[in-house]
């Protein structure tokens, strides 16, 4: 990747973004109100599903729920939405030149701009419940710039391999909802047993990148702890790994890009 | 001629591409393909050992019959793709005029479009402000400043595409037959434009099919047939040869 036009082009990255946001709510009466509306809407839903049919006995659902779903919501919009990146922007890269990672950085980071304020539904839940909090609440931007890594990392992976594999469009979907299931959004995680099959299954939870950054961000809020050591590891080592798989993946592949455009 | 006055080198650029018989585009059929050994093509060169050089300042026209590689080699120098074999070098600021208003969002108004196509560009945000008037004025776009570009003529698109292209003073320009759009009068305000920045030192990279806008314009030129370099040399024996293909 040729970092060296990086300061040429940095406006242009502003302007991707702006304009992803710009649009994403254009000509709709409530606009960017609806980036707050929207998980607290949801989150009334799950919470009248999952507090009298399910009889869940997590305390405070309300938040727990929400930490879940903020964080699986913007790892959710904000793939999706840069697997198709390359090929949605055809024009433009096959007739100006342009770094080509912008795409599907620029993808991630105008759902950032959502997810930051996404949180002013998370406040509303936490300050209408009641939930006591204290001064630990700002360690949750480390859970926050780690999803934002994972994602870009993630999101260049799936813009260039898309490219050339057009089923990822499909496929991309059903991953998502094994990766929801996999991610104790609704449910706590040791519900799941320790044995047998479903301790696999526990296993894989445990695993998922996107269940230690929910975890991280449950412990800063509804914890009122400081994140352990141990904690940032298990998240910023698939951060890195994402950025590096994401990088090499992208740089072998973008060359080609505009030959299967 | 000292070497500082060669402003694009292209030097032995030959460009292939895979012709694939049949289109595998999902991964069960490529892997099936692969096992079988069934994936074939044809190397088709668009472009084969290209070479020339163009000096500062000069203006140089690209000719050729449709599918002669013409575009290709313009999308080379622009970087957009890269040759498979051979290389460009270029000493100087591009600005590409291949498709005009090719980063243009159609939702967006066209205030908004100048300064996302400039960013494009690589413009800088503060001269974009400043000079957007400027832009607006010479797009003669005034009273549609506002209006999201989807309900724009395909020639006011065609307008603000090339306003905010120009808008800078390039050291090399690469116009591709886009001065064929828009009306007799505004392609003659295009031209004026153009042989003003050529005054003061730009270099003109232009692909024509009207020979007598490139006899017009140009003073060198190349002329391509199915990716070979037929003749290099003035606009003259280019366009002669051309004639007589």
């Amino acid at each position: 990747m040729n970092f060296t036009g990086l300061k040429k082009y940095m406006p242009l990255l502003k302007e991707l973004i702006r304009r992803d946001v710009k649009i994403k709510y254009r000509r709709s009466f409530l606009g960017f109100l609806w980036s707050v509306l929207n998980p607290l809407g949801m989150m009334v839903i799950m919470t009248i599903v999952f507090s009298n049919v399910f009889r869940s006995d997590i305390k405070n659902f309300p938040v727990y729920l929400m930490c879940g779903q903020l964080i699986f919501n913007f790892f959710n919009e904000a793939t999706s939405m840069s697997l198709s990146s390359i090929i949605g922007n055809a024009g433009l890269i096959s007739k100006v030149y342009v770094p080509k990672y912008f795409f599907p950085v620029s993808r991630v980071c105008s759902s950032f701009v959502n997810l930051l304020t996404s949180f002013v539904a998370l406040v509303i839940v936490i300050v209408v419940t009641r939930t006591p909090i204290s001064w630990t609440v700002i360690f949750a931007v480390f859970p926050v710039i780690y999803v934002l890594l994972f994602s870009i990392g993630v999101g260049m992976f799936l813009s260039a391999i898309t490219v050339s594999f057009r089923d990822m469009i499909h496929l991309y979907g059903v991953v998502l909802t094994a990766v929801m299931y996999l991610t104790p959004i609704f449910y706590p995680i040791t519900m799941l047993p320790t044995e047998g099959t479903l301790g696999k299954v526990a296993m894989i939870v445990k695993g998922n990148p996107i269940t230690n950054f929910v975890e991280m961000l449950r412990t800063t809020v509804l914890g009122q702890e400081i994140p352990s050591l141990w904690q940032h590891v298990k998240c910023l080592t698939p951060c890195v790994l994402a950025l590096i798989i994401g990088a090499y993946v992208f740089k072998k592949l973008q060359d080609d890009f505009i030959l299967k455009l | 001629m000292s070497n500082q006055d060669i402003i694009v080198e292209v030097n032995e650029v030959s460009m292939m591409f895979r012709l694939y018989k049949e289109q595998v585009k999902d991964l069960k059929g490529y892997l099936i393909k692969k096992l079988k050994r069934e994936i074939s093509y044809e190397e088709f060169y668009a472009l084969n050992d290209i070479s020339f050089q163009i000096q500062r300042g000069q203006s140089f026209g690209i000719v050729g019959v449709n599918g002669s590689g013409k575009s290709t080699l313009l999308k080379i120098i622009a970087g957009v793709m890269k040759p498979t074999k051979g290389n460009v070098c270029i000493h100087g600021k591009v600005a590409p005029m291949i498709e005009l208003g090719a980063g243009f969002d159609f939702d967006l108004t066209a205030r908004e479009n100048v300064f996302l196509n400039g960013a494009i560009l690589g413009y800088d945000k503060e001269m974009l402000k400043e000079r957007f008037d400027e832009i607006i004025e010479f797009a003669e776009l005034g009273q549609f400043v506002d209006v999201p570009i989807k309900n724009f003529s395909s020639g006011m698109v065609t307008r603000l595409g090339f306003s905010i292209a120009t808008i800078v003073q390039p050291d090399i320009l690469i116009v591709d037959e886009i001065l064929a759009v828009g009306d007799y009068r505004f392609q003659e305000k295009c031209e004026d434009r153009i042989n003003a920045m050529l005054e003061q030192g730009t270099t003109l990279l232009l692909v024509s099919h009207n020979m007598d806008q490139v006899k017009r314009m140009c003073k060198n030129g190349v002329l391509l047939s199915h990716g070979n370099n037929l003749v290099c040399g003035t606009i003259g024996e280019v366009c002669e040869r051309y004639e007589s293909l």
